[in-house]
């Protein structure tokens, strides 16, 4: 048997990549927080920045959110581009909210289904794909 | 915290779409197909004491379990954005369904003909939810060994529902599965809202 520690170690695919998981735990981001502070955000609920990027902004996973809530996007989308857990990106959101960094637009009440312009409307886009 | 809606929001209308279906149904391959930018990806972090049939007994430490949704847009129009969510495909993470489902505009069934009952599930979730939904059999490499009835027949659905073959992988098929699905949503609203 070898008594290099080092032998092998190429043989396999390296095991810090990502399939290994994150080297932080993802609620570390948020100093351990997990619950959002407000009300929750759909996946669908839209977020736009209403400030550009400050020097005193939090943390980079906020400046991160902020810089591409610079056009509108859905919580999932950002949760997807930075890629961290919806949870995480959750209370980051509720941070920028109570800063007044970030705007929020809810999709329309759940217990409603759309009306019949909107559905009309869905239908003919897709129609025309 | 002030949330707003109003006509004069800088931001799309936003309606999501689920699409469920047992594991390797073809989710994301479907969301694929007709989506205008490569399916993303959101993840869940969850422990396992939040899973009910992990059993941590006797487990020194917990450990988390990522729970991956993929999800694709349509822009139908400026003012109208269609979200295409596929739903996590492991029963136990029902859970998320729920966040999933609330709000959704419809859903859509993927079922594979080799594996039926793993779409069981996923159609007594939609109908106890009421949540308007179409069944799409999809039809891997053309093997179409049963029609759309037997198919209904198979799954027992109401007769109102839709069933259709459909494949997962071809936009124009998976176009005709949602006009199908918001066609049967505007059918019901229709119904239940007098002229």
């Amino acid at each position: 048997m070898s008594t290099d520690p080092l032998d092998g170690v190429e043989e396999g695919p390296a095991w810090w990549d990502h399939e290994a998981g994150p080297v932080v735990r993802p609620y570390m981001v948020t100093g351990g927080r997990v619950r959002p502070t407000t009300v929750d955000f759909d996946l669908i609920t839209y977020l736009v920045a209403t400030a550009t990027l400050a020097a005193d902004t939090p943390s980079p996973e906020h400046q991160a959110i902020l810089a591409l809530t610079q056009e509108p996007r859905a919580v999932a989308e950002v949760a997807s581009r930075v890629d961290l857990p919806l949870g995480v990106v959750r209370v980051l959101l509720c941070d920028l909210l109570s800063d007044g960094l970030i705007a929020r637009y809810d999709p329309p009440p759940t217990d409603h289904l759309p009306n019949v312009e909107t559905l009309q409307a869905v239908i003919h886009g897709l129609r025309a794909l | 915290m002030d949330s707003v809606r109003s006509d004069t929001a800088p931001v799309p209308q936003a309606l999501k779409i689920l699409v469920a279906g047992g594991f390797g149904a073809g989710k994301t391959t479907l969301v694929g197909a007709v989506s205008e930018i490569a399916p993303l990806r959101t993840e869940e972090v969850l422990t396992t004491a939040g899973v009910g049939t992990d059993d941590t007994t006797g487990v020194a430490t917990k450990t988390t379990t990522t729970v991956a949704m993929d999800f694709g847009r349509i822009t139908i129009n400026p003012s109208l954005v269609l979200y295409l969510f596929g739903t996590p495909g492991q029963n136990r993470f029902w859970f998320l369904w729920d966040e999933l489902a609330t709000g959704a505009l419809g859903a859509v069934v993927l079922a594979d003909t080799r594996r039926l009952a793993d779409s069981f599930a996923a159609i007594d979730y939609f109908e106890q939810r009421n949540t308007p939904f179409v069944i799409a059999v999809n039809c891997f490499d053309n093997d179409q060994r049963y029609t759309a009835e037997q198919v209904r027949e198979a799954l027992d659905v109401d007769g109102h529902v839709p069933v259709l073959l459909t494949d997962a992988r071809d936009r124009m098929s998976v176009k005709n599965v949602l006009i199908t699905l918001v066609e049967h949503v505007l059918t019901m609203v229709r119904s239940s809202v007098p002229a």
